[in-house]
């Protein structure tokens, strides 16, 4: 009776059991990679294009520095060339708008996987600052990159993959090679 | 032949816009539900004792190449209407290794930082703005290396096409890489399996 009744009350915390129980693991790689895989055939077989994501930032850039400073931009060759003639908004853009479907479609799965939350992620042995700074800094090289080897590695490792781009074989190659040279000296930061 | 439907005007760029909303929810969908928001995640890649990006990446890959084969096998799309980054081979190895080492540093690639700040990672959110100030800077001194970015041109050139192989034969043989490749992510993950932290 008397044991019966423990073990009744063992098994009922249950506000943690319920928090843990929501949070769903990750879906398999290899069906989450069919999944996406079939995302990006259906843009091919609808659009005649693939995927992207670092050319919505150039518009948006683009836009926002013609806001700032017209006179600028209408005299830098590269972003006079994503303003075009100035008459088209940032909201007849392919891109920008897949990537608005990207940011509600990554909330939405993780709103009802139990993911949605405000964090901060590194490995264990730096502080925030240090991951807020090497974030940005990352992040300037890959913004850099991107725009030198015409995508990133949705529009061209993944979208140029898919279709055999000769270009886009070599830049992936090349992503993977650049991560393993310089993940020996940066795994502070992640392990 | 009938696809691609936009190409063959079945429809104009307004509702071309609906769409791309609609592929970019299921494409951020998956980047979320594989784990990509998160960078100690994408970044388990380069300490190989997680290889989920290779998986997916691969996987993702060979996935859309084959119903592309196929939809074209059968007459239903038409290959040559489907866009293909040109190549300027020199700019993308280089533009590659910038990309792999801000990956391995900053934890995220843009289509990633998008689901990581949407789902609420605070380094994701910096990360956009980190990637927005890269452009701007390649922007600034783009015409100091134009001449280097601009190098290398060999046009819209496919792997079949500048190595005289059939289409399908390379199709097989990308198939063949990925499995090899799963194979030693599967081994990779088992042998580094305690570098993961915590």
């Amino acid at each position: 009776m008397i044991s019966e009744m423990t073990a009744d009350s063992i098994a009922k915390p249950e506000v943690q059991e319920h928090r843990a129980a929501t949070i769903q693991p990750y879906l398999n790689p290899y069906l989450a990679g069919v999944g996406l895989g079939f995302v990006l055939l259906t843009a091919f077989v609808i659009m005649g294009r693939g995927l992207g994501a670092s050319g919505a930032f150039t518009t948006v850039i683009t836009w926002i520095l013609s806001g700032i400073a017209p006179t600028h931009v209408a005299g830098n060759p590269y972003f006079k060339e994503y303003l075009g003639d100035g008459s088209s908004s940032i909201l007849n853009s392919w891109l920008v708008w897949e990537c608005i479907g990207v940011i509600a479609g990554g909330m939405i799965s993780g709103v009802l996987a139990g993911r949605l939350k405000l964090d901060i992620d590194h490995g264990p042995r730096v502080t925030h600052r240090t991951r807020y700074s090497t974030a940005f800094l990352g992040a300037m090289l890959m913004g850099m990159g991107a725009k030198l080897a015409l995508g990133c590695t949705s529009g061209q490792a993944l979208t140029g993959g898919a279709v055999l781009g000769l270009g886009s074989w070599a830049f992936m190659f090349s992503v993977f090679g650049g991560g393993y040279a310089v993940a020996y000296f940066v795994r502070r930061l992640w392990i | 032949m009938i696809a691609p439907f936009f190409k063959y005007g079945l429809f104009g760029d307004m509702t071309g816009l609906v769409f791309a909303f609609i592929i970019g929810i299921g494409f951020g969908w998956f980047l979320e539900r594989a784990g990509f928001g998160s960078a100690k995640k994408l970044t388990a890649q380069f300490y190989l004792y997680d290889m989920t990006v290779l998986k997916v990446m691969f996987t993702a890959i060979v996935t859309a190449m084959l119903g592309l084969g196929f939809l074209s096998m059968i007459g239903f799309l038409d290959l040559s209407r489907v866009y293909v980054t040109p190549t300027f081979l020199l700019p993308q190895i280089v533009g590659g290794l910038l990309l792999g080492i801000g990956f391995v540093i900053g934890g995220y690639c843009p289509g990633t930082s998008m689901v990581a700040a949407s789902t609420g990672k605070k380094d994701g959110m910096v990360y956009l703005l980190g990637v927005a100030f890269g452009i701007f800077v390649y922007g600034e001194i783009y015409s100091s290396i134009e001449s280097f970015a601009t190098s290398t041109s060999m046009g819209t050139v496919i792997i079949p096409e500048y190595f005289g192989i059939s289409y399908s034969l390379v199709m097989l043989a990308v198939v063949f890489m990925a499995i090899g490749m799963f194979l030693l992510a599967e081994w990779s993950e088992k042998k580094f399996a305690r570098r993961r932290p915590e």
